[in-house]
């Protein structure tokens, strides 16, 4: 019980770290950008480059995959998406699926079918030990890393001057711009910040689950999508909140009630609670201009 | 008093819809212009465009002898140019303080603290609500919002957009109170109004526009008092 417990808590954060992505692209842009989970898939593989090929320690290995989504963000978004900054919202997600699919088969073209085996790049940091439980390290520092990552997004977007632009941004592109914000910039901020948090999520997930293929991003990112959408698309505790949920209701399907319907119940849980609130947990709702 | 903001022949589409068809007018330092007219006039597509918001066609728009052309839209402010736009658009989910914060965006911090000062004291309502997330104020404490939010970067031209819609009488003479008060410290404004007995009786002059032309212009008092004025816009 507490074991599966923690087990969901774990899985949860990663997709809570992931859901962060979305639900900041999402609050500024207002699109989904349905191509944040192969965003994961390539900071697995350079991860994964940098320690089996290039010998680089587990840190360096973190930051250069940091580093390269994080530029993959930018340059994705300011190839792909905006051209289309006034274009329909299904041309954007139509864009947005195509560049996942590109993601998806570069990697193929790169790094091949092949399942990679992720190394255990905590293995040398000691684990928890509660009563007979056992407690792994990748589940402590994907927790924390968790906590951390929301505290600190909580601080920026609440105590910095560029935080605090990047949510006027999010509620009024015009009234941003008459203060003197450069709109595109903030745009470009926000999918780096969301693409450097896939790559640690990226890592966090393929340590504690060890296989890397192309689409390795593809059900985390959908999964991640629906815990954006359960706390609250657009808000950050609720992404936080919506990703730990979803990952403890998943694990708690798994083991309770049935393993290969854990994804359905996932999504019905989603379902039911978009019907009885459809702005999800902590959304709020869209003000209609006046 | 030289000329400060300096529009020449300004042509506006959305689309294909012509909505300003070669519109001059100037603001001198120190004045109150008014920028009348019906409906759909084109007014705010003007204060747009000029503000930067909108690009306009063709059409030349000057401001302390630069030319605004090509500028970025979030450059206009620093030149000292402010737009309290229609609607008052603040910052819904945002608190009174950080909405004036932002208004100080272009600036230092202290700075900053210097204008909000003095920005209070203007509008002591707002320091009272500093911490009031500015989406639960009344419609008139969000029109001083607005206008305080647009003082924040110390505009030397500050335009305002309809600043009395859907505010009751008491707070619209309150409102042009202030308006009058910022000019005397030495902002010139270039104000929008659908009132225009009252914009009229504030301003030192004033244009008329009507589908996209500026059909007549003048000292405001005169026109005030010019048969034409009164039959269309203050209402016989
Ligand atoms: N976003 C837009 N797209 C298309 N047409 C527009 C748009 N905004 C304004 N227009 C048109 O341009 C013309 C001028 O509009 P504008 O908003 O400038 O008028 P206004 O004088 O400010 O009117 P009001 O007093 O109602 O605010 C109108 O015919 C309007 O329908
Ligand atoms: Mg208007």
């Amino acid at each position: 019980m507490l074991a599966n417990l923690i087990n969901g808590i774990s899985l949860g954060s990663v997709y809570a770290i992931i859901a962060l992505g979305y639900t900041m692209v999402y609050g500024i842009a207002k699109m989904l950008n349905f191509a944040h989970g192969d965003v994961i898939m390539v900071g697995g593989y350079i991860a994964f480059c940098s320690i089996a090929y290039l010998g680089w320690p587990p840190a360096l290995a973190v930051l250069a995959a940091v580093v390269v989504c994080t530029m993959l963000g930018i340059v994705i978004e300011r190839l792909a998406y905006k051209p289309l900054r006034n274009a329909t919202s299904l041309a954007v997600l139509i864009t947005a699926i195509g560049v996942s699919y590109f993601l998806q088969n570069a990697a193929l073209l790169i790094w091949t079918s092949n399942t990679k085996v992720f190394p255990n790049i905590f293995a040398n940091l000691p684990g928890l030990t509660l009563g007979d439980m056992q407690i792994a390290p990748v589940t402590l520092i994907t927790v924390l890393a968790n906590i951390v990552i929301m505290v600190a997004l909580t601080l920026f977007t609440g105590k910095t001057k560029m935080g605090k632009a990047m949510r006027a941004v999010s509620e009024d592109k015009g009234a941003a711009t008459l203060m003197g914000i450069n709109v595109n910039r903030t745009i470009s901020l926000t999918f780096a910040i969301g693409s450097g948090l896939a790559a640690i999520a990226g890592v966090l997930l393929c340590t504690a689950y060890p296989t890397l293929m192309p689409t390795t991003g593809a059900m985390p990112g959908i999964k991640a999508f629906t815990a954006a959408v359960f706390g609250g698309i657009g808000s950050i505790p609720g992404a936080m909140l919506g990703g730990i949920l979803l990952g403890v209701i998943e694990i708690f399907g798994k083991a309770y009630i049935s393993t290969q319907l854990s994804d359905a119940i996932v999504f019905s849980v989603l379902i039911i609670v978009l019907l009885v609130k459809p702005t999800g947990l902590l959304g709020r709702k869209v003000n209609e201009k006046v | 008093m030289g000329t400060m903001l300096k529009v020449e022949d300004l042509q506006v589409y959305y689309g294909s819809i012509h909505a300003i068809k070669g519109v001059s007018f100037e603001v001198n330092e120190g004045e109150i212009v008014t920028l009348i007219g019906a409906n759909g006039a084109g007014k705010s597509t003007t204060l747009n465009t000029v503000g930067g918001l909108l690009k306009p066609r063709s059409g030349k728009i000057t401001f302390e002898g630069k030319d605004l052309h090509g500028m970025a839209a979030n450059k206009v402010v620093s030149e000292g140019m402010a737009l309290c736009p229609e609607g008052r658009r603040v910052f819904q989910h945002m608190t009174v303080l950080e909405n004036l914060e932002m208004g100080a965006y272009t600036r230092s911090n202290a700075e900053a603290a210097e204008t909000l000062e003095h920005v209070y004291e203007l509008f002591p309502r707002l320091k009272e609500r500093y911490r009031q997330v500015a989406g639960t104020l009344s419609g008139g404490e969000q029109q001083m919002l607005a206008m305080g939010r647009a003082l924040m970067s110390r505009p030397k031209l500050m335009m305002l957009d309809e600043p009395s819609m859907g505010l009751a009488p008491i707070l619209v003479q309150q409102i042009f109170d202030i308006i009058v008060d910022m000019n005397k410290q030495g902002t010139t404004i270039l104000l929008v109004e659908q009132n225009a007995q009252m914009a009229l009786s504030i301003a030192n002059r004033a244009y008329v526009l009507e589908t996209g032309r500026i059909t007549m212009s003048g000292d405001a008092k005169e026109l005030a008092a010019s048969e034409e004025v009164k039959k269309a816009y203050l209402g016989g």
